[in-house]
Parts: C-alpha cells; structure tokens; sequence
C-alpha cells in the first residue's frame, strides 16, 4: 500500500528514488563536491556519502548563494540527486533545484522525519504537490 | 500568490523554457518570503559576476540563458579590468573565463558596465520608492537609505530573473511596513571621511540584519553614507538604514515609525579603536587601495589633489567605475601621473590581483572586513590623506 503526503511546491516536476536523510542543513558551497555528488565535509553527518540519483531529505540549505549554482553543475554532472524534500526550504537551495529541474517539494503535511527513513522508494511529484511512498 | 493571466502563461512555458524557470524563482521566492503578488521595477543589478566568485558552474548557467532583459540591467564588478588586465597581472586563463561571463551576461541585453555603483550610471537614475532588483550589498544599502528606493538583498540567479521578467515579488523592503527602524544608534560626536567606514564597521558588527536609526552630530555627504553602508552591509546584513534629520524616509511626514526599543551608543574612541587595532598588524603595508565601492567623481578630484606633484613608493590602486572614468579623463590622468593606477569594473575584493601581496591599507570599512577572509593578506585601515601618504612615502 502507498502513502501519499501533501507538500507546498517549490521546483516543479516528478522524480523518483531512494531517500537519503539528514537533520544537518547543506551547504552546497563546500559541503559537496560537484563532479562525485559526495558529501565532503568530515562535520557532515553524510560525509563520504553520495547524493546522486537519492531522493534528499535535509531541512534547509544554508551557507553562500553560490551553492545554487553548484546544484547547476551536480545536474550537468549528472550527479544530482534525483528530487529533493526540505522541512522547510530557503532561497539557494530553491533557486538551485529550479535551475537545474530538481523537483523540491517542502513543509509537508506530516514531518517527514517521522515517515521516512533511508533506502525507502519514494515519489516526488511537485508539479501536484505530494509525495508518494512506495 | 496571485498572477496574472500573463504571467500564468508565462509560467506555464509558454514565453520559452527560460521564462518559465525565471518566473518560477521569482514565484518561489515570494512563496517563502509570503509576497502575494509580483511587482514592476526600474532597474536591475546581477551580482555574481567575477569569475573567483562564480566559478565553472555559474558560468554554466548564465551561458545556457536565452533571452533579452525587460528593464535597464547591470552587472556588479567582475574578476579584472575588462579592457586592461594585464596591468594587474591576471592569469590569461582566468581572463578568458571572465571574458566569456560577461560576454553570456551580454547576449542577454545586460549592459557590461560592472560597478557597485550603478547609482552613478545614466540610465540608473534612482528616485524616491522606485522599487528596484539589485544584487550588490553597498548599492542596496545606498539605495535603500540614502535615495528612499526599495529593494531587497538579491542574489545573483533571483535579480538576473527580476530583470527578465521585468518584475520581483512583493515583500521585505519593497512594504513600508517592512523599513522602519528597530534599532538605534547614536554616535555624539565629530565625524568625517573615512570614520564613516569605520562607524558602519562596528555598527554592523552590533545590529546584524536590522534597521538602524543613527543619530549622529555630523550631517555626512553622500560619499560618506555610502561608505557607512557599505560598512554596515560587510561587517553585519544590513540593508536598509536611517539617519535622523538625513535620510529621505525619516523626514518624510508620511513615514511613520517608533522609537527603536534597542539602541547603542557609539563613542569616538571605538572608532579610533578601528584604526589602532587595524595599524596594529605587524606587517608593512605592500599595497594601497581606494574605491571601495568604486569611486564618485568627487572622490576621484580629492584624490587628484592630494597626488599632486607627488610619486607613489609603492603599489596604489584606485577602482572606479568604466563611466565615471571616462567622464573624468583629466582628473585620471592626473591621478596616473603619481604612477598610481586606475582600474575600472573591478575592485580589490573580487578581483584575484592582490592576492600575492601581505598587507593592503585601505579607506573603506567594507574592504577592511573582506580583503582578510576574500585575497589572504592583512588589511588596515586609515583615512584617504593618510592612504595616499603611505603611498607616497610621505610619513
């Protein structure tokens, strides 16, 4: 049986994967490397893991404005994740997904630290503005 | 948020792929800042433009663009001097990358002027509540307080969207209800020049991102507010000030606010503490630059006067706008006659150029909190009289 979620919009379109989460914000700037999609910073509580291809669930970005842009290069790398769920979502990280036609989807309905956990398949369809766990 | 019809066809990809993604960052922004509408501006402002700042990936993006932009547009200082680069000498391969960002900015019907200081552009005229899109953190400031028009801080990819849409959503500093002060700050003494950089330099540190009401015993220049907010906007977020009896908002009738419920009082000796603790740093100064934000043309004639007849001993570098040069051939050429030079679309932060030096004296509060952490050399800080005697070796 699939649950579905109601979520606010951000970056439009639909995607799937396997969720990777994390309570650390990410600083795309620094916190990610560009042509691995690894997370490279020892403080991170992903370090050493690959964002590429995941459905990424953190709470927000945080750090310089040119993380959006290296959001731009993860899609053009082809190491991107494959759609991404914030808590609540600020302005780098929301600019970098609809650059690079990440669908974001955030403040959903029911707190997806609560519902999710690592390796679940999950649907994210933001142009509709829900999530659907498989 | 409500759209019109225009706009939902717009964001239904109707206008093409890159109007559709710009409108959806402008909708997105208001989403989250709570805007209910998208509202016409004047002008726009892109920072993000110096190849150190960008990199690869911005120029990426910027070059995947396609479009022309709706309103007067202009770029923030890039990586060199567009015309002159070698002078300073910059790697050729980092010029080709800047070259080619501003040649992608270009294509899209940005004016390649890169200044901080667009307020001195012709076609940049800015008035009383003009609502504007701008990226650069002293213009924002200057605009904001010192000319009463609206605009929020903006980052590199939400102005480059304002300005292809001709438009930015409604919120922040665009409501009046959004720029009243909410802090106070009172400095009772003797200002002038470059205590100004200094006073923004604490201040900033003291309010971080609020709305500072100063109340000051000097009335300052326009050159001198822009110093004091360029300050403000580096050592703390602040976009928006006032100062009572001076700015355009605070003696305006209409526009009426409370008594900050915090407020500080600043005292002529934190300020010399600026300059002691700068003077402090144990290493000779190698390098000496003015034009942070880029020099007025006023600016330029005081510093033309206290060149004159004189040499400089070392390197001293004055940034100033393409167009304020050229408007003031004279007065520049009388400047390089000390064998100081003249940079323009650059600055001292954004540009890779005085990396390989040790220590820069500076006259501005905004490149003395960003000259350590942005090139890796020390940084001190005294007036421009005193800049242009340590570059002379007058001392």
């Amino acid at each position: 049986m699939t649950q579905i979620i109601k979520g606010r919009t951000i970056a439009r379109g639909t995607a799937a994967g396997k969720v990777l989460m994390t309570k650390d914000p990410i600083s795309f700037l620094g916190n990610v490397e560009p042509e691995t999609g690894k997370i490279v910073d020892p403080a991170h509580e992903l370090f050493g893991r690959s964002i590429q291809g995941t459905v990424l669930v953190f709470p927000q970005g945080k750090g310089s404005t040119v993380g959006s842009y290296v959001i731009y290069r993860l899609k053009k790398n082809g190491t991107a994740p494959a759609a991404i769920i914030n808590l609540e979502c600020e302005p780098i990280v929301a600019v970098g997904a609809i650059i690079s036609e990440i669908p974001l989807i955030d403040k959903l309905e029911t707190d997806p630290y609560a519902v999710l956990k690592d390796g679940d398949e999950v649907i994210v369809n933001s142009a509709e503005g829900y999530i659907e766990i498989l | 948020m409500y759209l019109t019809k225009e706009e939902e066809r717009t964001l239904r990809g109707e206008d093409g792929e890159t109007l559709r993604k710009m409108i959806e960052i402008l909708v997105a922004l208001g989403d989250i800042y709570g805007a209910d509408a998208l509202l016409p501006i004047k002008s726009a402002q892109v920072s993000g433009v110096s190849y150190k700042t960008i990199g690869d990936a911005g120029i990426e993006w910027i070059s995947d663009l396609k479009g022309t932009v709706k309103v007067p547009s202009v770029l923030n200082p890039a990586g060199m001097d567009m015309n002159n680069w070698e002078r300073l000498g910059i790697d050729p391969k980092f010029a080709a990358k800047q070259i080619e960002i501003i040649q992608a900015f270009g294509s899209l019907g940005i004016d390649s002027k890169c200044t901080c200081t667009p307020y001195y552009l012709s076609g940049f005229d800015v008035q009383y509540k003009d609502h504007l899109s701008w990226g650069e953190s002293s213009a924002i400031s200057f605009s904001n307080s010192v000319l009463g028009a609206r605009t929020n801080r903006e980052g590199g990819p939400s102005a480059l969207a304002a300005a292809l849409i001709g438009k930015t959503p409604d919120y922040g500093y665009h409501k009046s209800e959004n720029r009243k002060p909410n802090y106070e700050i009172i400095a009772d003494f003797e200002t002038s020049g470059s205590d100004y950089g200094a006073l923004g330099y604490v201040a900033g540190k003291a309010v971080g991102s609020k709305i500072p009401l100063f109340k000051l015993k000097s009335v300052p220049t326009k050159d001198e507010m822009k110093m004091l907010g360029a300050a403000m906007a580096a050592s703390g977020a602040v976009a928006l000030y006032h100062i009572a009896g001076v700015t355009p908002e605070v003696t305006d009738k209409e526009f009426s606010y409370e008594k900050p419920s915090e407020s500080i009082v600043i005292e002529r000796k934190d300020i010399d503490a600026v300059y002691e603790s700068a003077n402090d740093s144990g290493t000779a100064n190698d390098i000496v630059t003015i034009g942070c934000p880029h020099c007025s043309k006023e600016e330029l004639e005081r510093l033309s006067s206290l060149l004159e007849g004189k040499t400089v001993v070392k390197e001293f570098w004055i940034f100033t706008s393409r167009e304020v040069a050229e408007q003031n051939k004279k007065t520049i050429d009388r400047i390089e006659n000390s064998g100081a030079k003249v940079v323009c679309d650059t600055c001292m932060v954004v540009s890779p150029a005085a990396n390989s030096y040790k220590c820069m004296m500076v006259n501005s509060g905004k490149a003395y909190a960003y000259v350590p952490s942005m090139c890796g050399l020390k940084a001190t800080y005294g007036t421009m009289e005193k800049c242009v005697k340590d570059a002379t070796g007058d001392i």
